[in-house]
């Protein structure tokens, strides 16, 4: 992915803008915004975000690339669509932090130990296996994602809602094995793989 | 006067009858205020009781009226009578609505409608039928001076509504600042992309409307006389001086930029590459004509430019130009399009403070940003070459990143604002003539007393007041549009010419029928001053807001009807009160005041004399009373036209026949006034600071006389005011001076 980085910098020439506006989901209004503040005023973690969307935009149009890509910020976004609801730009905000986040990750750039990125990765490898999320496999790795101990600790600390889930038939124990997937899983590996050839190309990504 | 009858007629409506013993009034009328003719009516101003006024006017012969009903803000249709002097007596309003229904109170309510009735009818007895103004002029056609957009426009509409129109211009061509143009600013849906400047198409419908006449490369270098009655020297550079009369006058001189080498930080003047707003139009326009792209002004390729708002703008350091021009935004933006159409690859960066674009400039921003204009947020600290091209160094105000910079920049552009072309500013002190930003060459040469042009307002702007009368200058029948008037860009320069011309047309009607402009339109009464008693100390003269007063041979004041609103603030500041108006003078108030009925000293009815002013105060009282808001019963009020023209006699008369207090409610005055009159409240203000004396000598407490700044919208306010005036009159006791 390091590669992909690079020639990507050397495509663009440090025009960082038009390289959002390529290659990031809805990257095409980041130059519409007004700097108005209202999407940073309107999201519920706000102050938690080190750099709010009215900033990451800002950043963008200064050429300010590493350091936008390199953030914890847009992994911040809980999809709650306050910010979009509001702009009097109507740029579509949450769509693009998951655009910036994603085109981060896929050039390596996305910090490595943010646990929403973390925790969307197991998801997707999950989901993208079976065609069906297996439950019980995505709880035991998100538990486990920070070691042995970790995990063991947390299983602890849930078991009472485990063992309710259990009983009423929400959670079945034997998952692990017995998970059962999609009817066609070959049919979604296939469209998947589809799915990827075609944003590659559109994104640049083709190597 | 002899064949004087004043007649005095009551209303019974809206609840006047319940609440007052009008039969008593109707004797308090006849007996002590003399009315020839007293009748009363159960609806006063329906066709019947109107009818009845009329009938004893023709055939009674009442030439004073004296309608004690309702205020005189209301009904004013209905009570018009053109032959005879009308007095209105406010019992509905300021007295049964502002005192309680109560039959405690009812002794109260009585009393002070009597006193007003006593009042109306002393008035009626000191008023004359106003006469038109004999030296009216009727001169209707209008000069426009300036023949750029705000000009032109003036001069189009004044034609389309049947004017005939001089159209002076300074230079060669008519056009001005938007000749220079290579693109406007859109006027029209859909607000992006810029247009062409409109200038030929302007001139060409000049051309074909022979209602007007232009003088090119011509200045006005002589202007005297009045509205519907001025006579204007206009020289033409390479020709003869013509004399022309004309009745109003639009000046539409424009602006110039702001000059830019007073901001050596940002280059200008140091590198060719920056220029200001107008330098970028020049070579805009250069560039067009040979349907060329534009380069830098040493022919190379232009890759990247930075435009600089508000440079030597909104300053508060008072260096440089403390407003906001409001239209620089715009224009950068429109500038950045150039570029954008010319390759969108060119880097085109606006560093702002605040993106101000007024009218549809929303649409015209956005689609800059749809063409990829970056907007950047920021304070540009520096200027500088670098290597073949600048750096611009700036306070990146949404990263809060004080040494942001952007380098290799081909064009600068700098957004200085709007100078106004006002002439000189005649109320400069020696010491700041030499303000190199105002420039001191006169445009209108007034051979008014006052001074060659029209008073300025704020930062060299002439105008009266930006919100309340727009385009009315303090010189009558003479009106500013455009950037002269207050900063602003073309769309809004048209609209404001179109406003002048109304105001011109307006002017040149009522002069014409001898009549006042705004705010007083259509009154007819003029000042007249009794020669024999003029010492001529000039007061008048010096203290006319509006310039209405020169001085004749004799150095006796020489009132200018035609210039006149009215205010009368010449008879507040007359040492001698020689000055008059027909219906309104110190006669008129001075006998309303002594003719109020003054209880002896232990009554514990102490009298309190209220002069409101009729523009806001007044109709806030009136307000105030609609609301049923209850004041103090002691009051008496008497509106005046302006504290300006409240003479010092009033006060001490009423003081001495025994008002235990004097209050005088006006508009705020200072920088950020309200006063109709411009200048009155703050000569009333600067009278009565003197005041304290007079009391003194009179064995007085200072108190008793109190002068309040209330708005029109002081409507809860002026009831509260009064009763704590009211209090402290209480507090002091009753005046000494009862019963003399």
């Amino acid at each position: 992915m390091g590669d992909q980085n690079t020639s990507m910098v050397q495509k663009y020439r440090n025009d960082f803008l038009k390289e959002v506006e390529a290659n990031v989901e809805e990257g095409a209004w980041v130059k519409m915004c007004m700097q108005c503040g209202v999407c940073a005023g309107s999201c519920p973690l706000g102050p938690a975000w080190e750099h709010p969307p009215q900033e990451i935009f800002m950043m963008i149009r200064a050429g300010r690339r590493e350091e936008v890509l390199k953030s914890e910020s847009m992994w911040m976004c809980t999809s709650c669509y306050n910010c979009i609801v509001r702009c009097p730009r109507e740029l579509p905000i949450t769509h693009i932090m998951h655009g910036l986040a994603n085109y981060a990750h896929r050039l390596g750039l996305a910090p490595k130990m943010n646990p929403t990125r973390r925790f969307a990765k197991i998801f997707w490898d999950n989901i993208a296996k079976s065609g069906r999320v297996n439950e019980l496999e995505l709880s035991v790795r998100l538990y486990f994602m920070d070691g042995f101990k970790a995990g063991v600790l947390k299983g602890l600390a849930m078991k009472d809602i485990g063992i309710g889930m259990m009983k009423t038939g929400r959670l079945n124990p034997f998952g692990l094995f017995a998970h059962k997937g999609c009817k066609d899983i070959k049919g979604i590996h296939k469209m998947l793989k589809k799915a990827y050839e075609i944003e590659d190309r559109k994104k640049g990504f083709v190597a | 006067m002899a064949d004087m009858k004043v007649g005095a007629y009551l209303c019974q409506g809206c609840g006047l009858a319940e609440r007052l013993d009008i039969k008593a009034l109707a004797a308090v009328a006849q007996k002590e205020g003399k009315a020839q003719v007293v009748r009363e009516h159960e609806f006063l101003c329906n066709g019947q009781g109107v009818a009845m006024i009329q009938k004893d006017i023709a055939e009674e012969g009442v030439n004073r009226v004296v309608i004690g009903a309702c205020s005189r803000r209301a009904k004013v249709e209905a009570f018009h009578f053109p032959a005879a002097a009308i007095t209105r007596v406010n019992l509905r309003e300021q007295v049964i609505w502002s005192q309680p229904d109560t039959d405690e109170a009812r002794e109260l309510t009585q009393e002070m409608a009597a006193d007003y009735i006593r009042m109306g009818c002393a008035e009626a007895k000191k008023t004359a039928v106003p006469v038109p103004n004999p030296a009216a002029g009727h001169n209707k056609r209008i000069l426009v001076v300036g023949g750029g957009v705000t000009g032109m426009t003036a001069a189009l509409e004044a034609a389309r509504g049947g004017y005939d129109v001089l159209l002076v211009e300074k230079e060669a061509a008519l056009g001005g600042f938007a000749a220079k143009l290579f693109r406007r600013v859109p006027f029209a849906e859909p607000y992006a992309e810029p247009q062409d400047n409109g200038v030929a198409s302007l001139a060409a419908a000049i051309k074909a409307t022979p209602r007007i006449k232009v003088f090119l490369g011509a200045t006005t270098t002589r202007t005297s006389g009045a509205p519907g009655n001025f006579s204007v020297d206009i020289t033409t550079e390479s020709g003869p001086t013509v004399t022309e009369a004309v009745g109003a006058i639009v000046m539409a001189t424009g602006f110039r930029p702001y000059d830019a080498r007073r901001l050596p930080e940002f280059g200008f003047g140091a590198s060719p590459l920056v220029v200001d707003q107008a330098g970028l139009e020049a070579l805009a326009r250069a560039a067009g004509e040979k349907g060329q792209a534009i380069t830098r002004p040493d022919g190379k390729a232009v890759k990247s430019v930075a435009f600089v708002q508000c440079a030597g703008q909104r300053d508060a350091s008072g260096t440089h130009l403390a407003y906001c021009s409001g239209h620089c935004c715009n224009t950068s933006i429109k500038q950045a399009m150039y570029f954008k159409d010319q390759n969108p690859d060119i880097d085109t960066a606006i560093i702002y403070t605040d993106l101000r674009t007024p009218g549809n400039g929303e649409d015209f921003y956005r689609s800059a940003q749809r063409k990829g204009v970056i907007f950047t947020k920021g304070q540009v600290a520096k200027v500088e070459s670098a290597g073949d091209g600048l750096t611009v160094h700036f306070h990146d105000l949404i990263l809060n990143d004080e040494a942001a910079t952007i380098s290799n920049v081909d064009l600068v552009v700098l957004a200085t604002g709007q100078v106004p072309n006002s002439g000189v500013n005649i109320e400069a002190k020696p010491a700041e003539g030499a303000d190199a930003n105002v420039p001191s060459v006169s445009v209108l040469n007034l051979t008014y007393r006052q001074g060659p042009d029209v008073p300025q307002l704020k930062y060299g702007f002439t105008d009266s007041h930006f919100i309340c009368f727009p385009y009315e200058t303090r010189r009558t029948g003479i009106y500013t549009a455009g950037p002269v008037r207050r900063p602003m860009d073309m769309v809004q320069a048209i609209e404001d010419a179109t406003g002048a011309a109304l105001k011109a047309i307006q002017s040149v009607e009522s002069a014409s029928h001898g009549r006042a402009v705004h705010p007083r339109a259509g009154d007819l009464s003029y000042p007249s001053f009794r020669r024999e008693g003029c010492t001529q100390c000039k007061r008048c003269t010096v203290e006319c807001p509006f310039g209405a007063i020169d001085e004749d041979e004799q150095r006796y004041p020489l009132f200018n009807e035609g210039r006149c609103r009215r205010c009368g603030t010449c008879m507040g500041a007359c040492p001698v009160r020689v000055i008059s108006f027909e219906n309104y003078s110190v006669d008129t108030v001075g006998a309303q005041i002594k003719a109020v009925d003054i209880p002896d000293e232990f009554s514990e009815k102490p009298r309190i004399l209220l002069l409101a002013c009729e523009n806001d105060a007044y109709p806030a009282l009136d307000m105030a009373g609609m609301n049923r808001r209850v004041s103090s019963a002691f009051v008496r009020t008497i509106p005046v036209r302006c504290l300006g023209s409240v003479n010092m006699i009033w006060i001490t008369d009423a003081l001495n026949s025994g008002y235990d207090g004097v209050m005088l409610m006006g508009c705020k005055h200072g920088d950020d006034y309200q006063c109709h009159f411009v200048k009155g409240s703050e000569l009333a203000n600067y009278r009565m600071s003197k005041i304290d004396d007079t009391l003194k000598n009179l064995n007085l407490e200072v108190d008793r006389v109190r002068i309040m700044e209330v708005a029109i919208a002081d409507i809860e306010r002026v009831p509260t005011l009064i009763d704590e005036y009211a209090a402290k009159i209480r507090e002091i006791g009753m005046s000494p001076f009862k019963g003399f």
